[in-house]
């Protein structure tokens, strides 16, 4: 009986030992930063281990270490709103200053970042917004029209101006890739694109193999097919993959991550991809580290009209959003070309 | 004849619940103190009246299923399906009350929803008893997600905020206390209540043990099985009021992984999955512990890949602290 008891005090203390060691030992790495004013910046992604939101949250982390401020980063272990509404009680608990967020759901964070507005702390998001009540201020990457044009342009490059080109999406539903897609649409309707034909907007549901066989599907069933779209980080590399394999003459452009698409970057035959977009997910992190520091100092309020200066991002002028909020929007997608794409893809 | 059964198990059961409280309630309290004092320690927000009561909000809406998933284990059985019952429920209720009806109409609707998935569960296991818990509610998880992302494809359905009554239930709070944890206290109280002084509770104990032989003996094994993954059910239902109210809004991929979290809840409380073991009481106490530990890490900031690391090793401790006991145990005779 002793030495049950015993081994179970033992097993105890091991456990405490343990968690202490490992609690104590990583807060410290984690909040990083300087501890010069009493202000805390949180950054609060849509889920753990994915590089876009590693490198957003290094932007954040430059400018505030460079700004001296202390800042708690976030990362929930699933995306989903639930984890994020746990982590936005936690920042709330800790008293924090500002909360950016990229939103796992539209609607779903509302009562928790109220309640967080609530108790004064200032609430922007990036990247991904949620809904206009919920936030004081969206940064957003991109605008949708400047998407749609940029794309709708380089299609009209590729194909020379006529033919048959295809999108190949991510899921029905997923909300920014149909902004995209519409506005593709509208911008078609101009004279100037009378000789380019949409032939179909396939969907490859983000899934890497769904998207290679939809791509085939895209191939055997239009012969005459020119160039495809994909405004998807997935489907645009398996797409890249699935032409270079079968030298098919079909190009690509898209949105696309530069480290995994290096290999299929090119102006020649050989690659499938002749250039692609995307925009910085370091510059959105530092634009949201800017947009935090402005707000806790009172400088802007979110309202529309006002303006800031984001160090060498330059000056920024808030705007009324679609969705009824306010924005501040980055810029135009950066293009990654053959030329560039060598010191892009060890970036990001 | 039931009756003396039934007092002949309860006699045997109480005997070694004693022992059980002597070992299992002291190292769970031990560990909930020493999480606290750790908590305490690594973080200055911590000891806040309010924060800590804010806290059990971050928790509890779950903590609804581990009440039943207790019966459940008890019985030796397992019901993987609870996460995908919650979105099914709280999908229903978002599209009834988006039609147009009453808040409370929707809730009702929710419930019976809930009720019916775990109802369904226990009507393919108790007509077909030979097949395993884990397979029939791995299929039944997959249905009812299923049917919910028919139902709302890939849109979301809120406005519930709109009801403040109906907000209230996650949000509000009578001084400093919530309202949902007044009501999972209260809950908690007539579970622990069921399972430790009530026939019921003593049948379970007696199906949990062995099934075969509480048939023989006069308990109705199969309506007790139907009740218990029916209740599942309904309390997976009151977990989505409760998430709906938090969010509200709902999707068809919420709740995912709730069943895992229950489980781990019900079983570091020591109700162990081979059935006919544990107590109400230390379920509740695993409660708080992972709750409270994840609230503590998570106010000092652990990055969350690093919490989940420290919390599947807890369990893996707790769930090898008896069996090192009964190894010491079963060495000891041989050498001798």
């Amino acid at each position: 009986m002793k030495k049950k008891i015993l081994s179970a005090i033992l097993c105890t203390v091991m456990a405490v030992t343990a968690l202490a060691g490992c609690g104590t030992g990583k807060s410290a790495a984690s909040a990083g930063g300087k501890t010069a004013g009493e202000e805390t910046c949180a950054i609060l992604v849509k889920s753990a281990g994915n590089p876009y939101n590693k490198k957003m949250i290094e932007g954040f982390q430059e400018i505030m270490d460079a700004q001296g401020i202390k800042y708690v980063v976030k990362e929930p272990e699933e995306a989903s709103a639930e984890a994020q509404i746990k982590m936005v009680n936690e920042l709330v608990a800790q008293g924090v200053s500002s909360i950016a967020i990229a939103g796992n759901d539209p609607d779903a964070l509302q009562p928790a970042l109220e309640e967080a507005m609530n108790k004064g702390i200032k609430v922007a998001c990036m990247d991904s917004s949620v809904n206009a009540d919920s936030r004081m201020l969206f940064v957003n990457q991109a605008g949708i029209d400047i998407i749609g044009e940029t794309l709708m342009e380089a299609i009209y490059d590729i194909t020379g101006g006529e033919g048959q080109w295809a999108i190949l999406s991510a899921t029905s539903q997923a909300t920014n890739q149909n902004a995209w897609i519409e506005s593709m649409k509208t911008v078609m309707q101009q004279e100037k694109y009378a000789g380019l034909e949409l032939v179909e907007v396939a969907y490859g549901d983000d899934e890497y193999q769904k998207s290679v066989d939809q791509t085939l599907a895209l191939l055997s069933n239009y012969p005459d097919l020119k160039a495809i779209c994909a405004p998807t980080t997935v489907g645009i590399m398996a797409a890249a993959k699935v032409l270079q394999d079968e030298s098919s003459p079909v190009k690509l452009t898209g949105l696309g991550l530069p480290s995994e698409m290096a290999d299929y970057i090119g102006d020649d035959d050989a690659h499938s991809c002749p250039y692609m977009y995307l925009w910085n997910p370091i510059d959105i992190g530092r634009l949201t580290a800017y947009v935090s520091l402005a707000l806790v100092d009172g400088s802007i309020t979110g309202a529309a009209g006002e303006t800031f200066t984001a160090g060498d991002l330059g000056e920024y002028t808030i705007t009324e959003a679609s969705d009824g909020g306010t924005e501040v929007v980055l810029g135009p997608p950066f293009a990654f070309t053959p030329d560039n794409i060598a010191d892009w893809k060890d970036v990001y | 004849m039931a009756t003396k059964t039934g007092r002949v198990i309860s006699a045997e059961q109480k005997f070694s619940w004693k022992r059980a409280l002597l070992r299992w309630e002291v190292f769970l309290v031990v560990i909930f103190i020493a999480v606290n004092i750790m908590n305490a320690c690594i973080s200055p927000y911590y000891l806040s009246v309010n924060g800590l009561f804010t806290a059990t909000s971050s928790f509890l809406d779950k903590a609804f299923i581990v009440l039943p998933m207790a019966y459940v284990l008890l019985l030796g059985e397992i019901d993987i399906s609870v996460g995908a019952t919650v979105a099914l429920s709280a999908c229903m209720l978002g599209i009834t009350f988006n039609a147009g009806m009453p808040m409370g109409v929707a809730v009702i609707v929710c419930l019976l929803t809930g009720s019916l998935c775990g109802a369904l569960n226990g009507l393919i296991l108790t007509k077909f008893t030979e097949l395993a818990p884990m397979i029939v509610t791995l299929g039944t998880q997959i249905l009812f997600r299923g049917i919910a992302e028919i139902l709302l494809t890939d849109q979301a359905t809120g406005g519930f905020n709109q009801v403040p009554w109906f907000k209230s239930l996650y949000w509000g709070k009578v001084g400093v206390v919530p309202i949902m944890f007044i009501i999972f206290i209260l809950c908690a109280i007539v579970f622990g209540i069921i399972m430790h002084c009530t026939t019921f509770g003593r049948r379970m104990y007696a199906i949990g043990k062995n099934s075969e032989a509480a048939g023989y003996s006069g308990i109705p094994v199969q309506k007790i099985r139907f009740l218990v993954y029916t209740i599942t059910g309904t309390f997976s239902a009151v977990t989505a009021i409760f998430l709906a109210s938090g969010m509200g809004s709902v999707r068809s991929n919420i709740a995912s992984g709730y069943e895992l979290e229950a489980i781990s809840m019900a079983v570091l409380g020591g109700i162990l999955t081979d059935g006919g073991k544990g107590n109400f009481p230390g379920a509740i106490l695993a409660v708080f512990i992972l709750g409270f530990l994840r609230y503590g890490l998570g106010l000092v900031n652990v990055p969350s890949q690093l919490m989940m690391v420290i919390i599947g090793l807890l369990l893996i401790l707790v769930v090898m602290a008896p069996n090192l006991k009964v190894g010491r145990w079963k060495a000891a005779p041989k050498g001798m």
